[in-house]
């Protein structure tokens, strides 16, 4: 499961063209300044962190569905990395919003949204963290990442339901309207960048997992013999 | 039909233990009059404003209150390992899910109609031709937080720290719900009602098939060993 | 002799295979192969976390083995799991009761949840027999242990299984109550129907068992079948040789 050599140099290699693109090659936003160059992070980490529920969902089901620690690593394994996004989300969005905008928060449906898939995602490795049996920690989670995983999207509709009946100046919805065409390249790469990143670090957590799982199964073996 | 017996046996089981207990509607129901107390002091809503927040401070009542019933759900099978008693019976485990969904759904209920009619005496709300909506906004709201809360109930209950992985686990998912609930009783008290009240009572409709649908499927899984 | 009657093409009342369970690293039960006859009375013996609790438990179905078939005369418990509780009643340490329901609550509760008809005259009868009639209508929270443990024994018998799983049933009983407790199995044994038990009680148990079982480490160490008076005999020089096997 650890990500392959081919997989690192690729990685790099996006995340230095992201890096390039963002700060070299797209240009200066007109009114917002060099501080909407975070904008191409802030919007990828947002990506994958919608990535990192789907993968729990869809890996919490198989995990449930078909019983093995394969599945129950790969779940946990991309909740911590979304985990990891998601909190790089609600943290780009006021370093972008302040000297922008002049406010730091705004209870648009979409920082919202992000707000609870968080505490999602808290809850999830907070209710791993404080179950004992490996197997029951395994279903347990499983259960409550499906649950909270299909409530994200609810949550999100929601909440766009209701800013249309109570309107608030929405903030960032300019965003993708009106894009350079340098811009856009610099998103999409961005995109692409923090994508591989992502499957990246996943690979490398499944593959610590795996590596705690073949250490208890030398133990079990020990514990045989004696 | 073998399910319905069973969960009506859970049911009644249920019942007639908190009519001796009434450890779950009295602990809800003061819980909910310190709550209304608690705002009454930060907001000091005044008869204006209580038309503006007044479905909001209910709601947050109606879950805070319905979290601590809802943490007893299974303490009474707890006790003399119980729950593995009825594990044990041939019974479809969405039958003991669906027995202590109801029984949670009948108790939040119960406490919620006292909490709301203290609610209506605190800050002089006429509620009046409104009361079927509002009753029906009630019944739905309570119905997704007892089915979402009874699931998340058994899962907390194999934490270390049950009582406060509940809310952690139990709020975000419930969001919804709140939501729905809050704008439909809004939409319900406006004058005349709004369409958006209609909008909101579909919208609980919908959160409330998926949120007894999902926990239904998933119950079994939690209760293994 | 139930012995005899295995070579009458008789189907066993439980027969485990391979089972293995683990919880994360530990391993709880390991290559466990076991035939239990119908009218065996069969003790587990063991220390402590030897894994007594855990195959009662595995036996029946509120744990999943890791690997291995149980048979319950001859279905398959993971295949058509209702079907063999039917079968089977559980007599834990603790006492399944509802404190706060009457004894004939809890016996119409269980009774409901076992789908059974007849239910009240089943119920009458029942207390009848454990003789708690005089006490149907208390609830439970006034019981003593003894009581407790009798309406335990009324509830797991109340469908009428063919087998009764007993996990240390004595713990926690005066005199008199395991006396009852003893005459009540004895009987329940002569009726051709199975007990599977473990315990610590080694005095009490043994009175008329006919075959123990010594658990150690999830695995049966030794194993003994023979007419209640031998098995004593048998068992005490089994001590004798192994001493501290039970601490």
């Amino acid at each position: 499961m650890k990500p392959s050599v081919l997989h690192a140099l690729c990685m790099l290699v996006l995340v230095l063209a992201a890096l390039y693109t963002a700060f070299l090659y797209a240009p200066t936003e007109v009114t917002m300044g060099e501080v909407q160059r975070i904008f191409y992070f802030h919007v990828s980490s947002a990506w994958t962190s919608f990535l990192g529920i789907f993968l729990v969902l869809l890996f919490s089901i198989f995990s449930l569905l078909n019983g093995s620690r394969a599945w129950d690593i790969r779940a946990a394994a991309a909740a911590e990395v979304g985990a990891i996004f998601c909190s790089l989300v609600l943290i780009t969005g006021p370093i972008w919003a302040k000297p922008v905008w002049g406010i730091w928060w705004t209870w648009d449906a979409r920082l919202t949204s992000f707000f609870v898939l968080w505490l999602i995602y808290m809850g999830y490795l907070m209710l791993r963290r404080l179950v004992e049996l490996p197997e029951q920690r395994a279903r347990l989670s499983a259960v409550f990442g499906i649950l909270g995983a299909m409530d994200v999207p609810i949550v999100y509709m929601a909440n766009r339901w209701w800013r249309t009946q109570h309107p608030q100046p929405v903030i960032a919805g300019g965003e993708n309207s009106g894009l350079d065409p340098a811009m856009r390249v610099a998103l999409f790469v961005s995109l692409a960048a923090f994508t591989s990143l992502y499957f990246y670090l996943w690979r490398l957590r499944c593959g610590i997992e795996e590596l705690q799982d073949s250490g208890d199964a030398l133990h079990r073996q020990f514990q045989s013999m004696s | 039909m073998h399910f319905l017996n069973q969960v009506g046996a859970i049911l009644w089981k249920d019942i007639l233990t908190e009519f001796r207990t009434k450890d779950a509607i009295a602990s809800m129901l003061l819980f909910g009059l310190l709550v209304i107390l608690m705002f009454h002091f930060a907001f000091e809503p005044d008869s204006l404003e209580t038309e503006k927040y007044g479905p909001g401070l209910l709601w947050v009542t109606f879950i805070f209150a319905g979290m601590l019933g809802m943490n007893r759900t299974f303490a009474g099978e707890k006790e003399n390992d119980n729950l593995q008693s009825l594990m044990l019976a041939p019974v479809n485990w969405g039958a003991i899910f669906t027995g202590k969904m109801l029984a949670n759904l009948l108790f939040m209920l119960m406490a919620e109609t006292v909490i709301l009619f203290c609610f209506c005496v605190f800050f002089n709300v006429n509620l009046g031709p409104r009361l079927g909506w509002v009753a029906l906004i009630t019944f739905l709201g309570t119905l997704g937080f007892a089915s979402a809360g009874t699931i998340l109930a058994a899962v907390s209950m194999n934490t270390r720290m049950s009582d406060v992985m509940l809310p952690i686990l139990f709020l975000p998912v419930a969001l919804p719900a709140v939501l729905g609930s809050v704008e439909s009783t809004a939409a319900a008290l406006t004058d005349p009602p709004g369409e958006a009240l209609g909008f909101w009572l579909r919208f609980l409709v919908v959160y409330d098939i998926i949120f007894i649908t999902l926990p239904l499927l998933l119950f079994d899984y939690v209760l293994e060993e | 002799m139930a012995q005899d009657q295995a070579s009458a093409q008789t189907k066993p009342a439980i027969r485990l295979e391979g089972i293995e369970k683990w919880f994360g690293v530990t391993r709880a039960l390991q290559g466990i192969n076991l035939v239990v006859w119908p009218g065996d009375f069969l003790v587990l013996l063991g220390r402590n976390g030897a894994g007594k609790s855990t195959l009662l438990r595995v036996i029946a179905r509120l744990a999943k083995p890791n690997s291995g078939r149980i048979l319950v005369k001859e279905i398959d418990i993971g295949r058509h799991t209702d079907q063999v509780r039917l079968q089977l009643g559980f007599v834990a340490h603790s006492s399944y009761l509802y404190s706060n329901l009457t004894a004939r609550e809890n016996l119409r509760f269980f009774g409901r949840m076992y789908r059974m008809d007849k239910l009240e005259v089943r119920i009458k009868e029942a207390l009848r027999w454990v003789g708690l009639d005089e006490s149907a209508d208390r609830r439970v929270k006034g019981f003593s242990r003894g009581m407790q443990q009798r309406l335990s024994i009324a509830r797991a018998t109340l469908h009428g299984p063919d087998i009764l799983l007993m996990d240390e049933p004595y713990s926690g009983l005066d005199l008199e109550a395991s006396e009852l407790l003893s005459t009540w199995m004895r009987e329940f044994v002569g009726r051709g129907k199975t007990i599977l038990m473990a315990t610590h009680d080694l005095e009490q148990g043994l009175a008329f068992v006919n075959r123990w079982a010594l658990l150690e480490k999830g695995t049966i160490a030794e194993e003994y079948s023979g007419d209640p008076g031998r098995i004593r005999e048998r068992y005490k020089q089994f001590l004798r040789e192994r001493r501290g096997a039970f601490s």
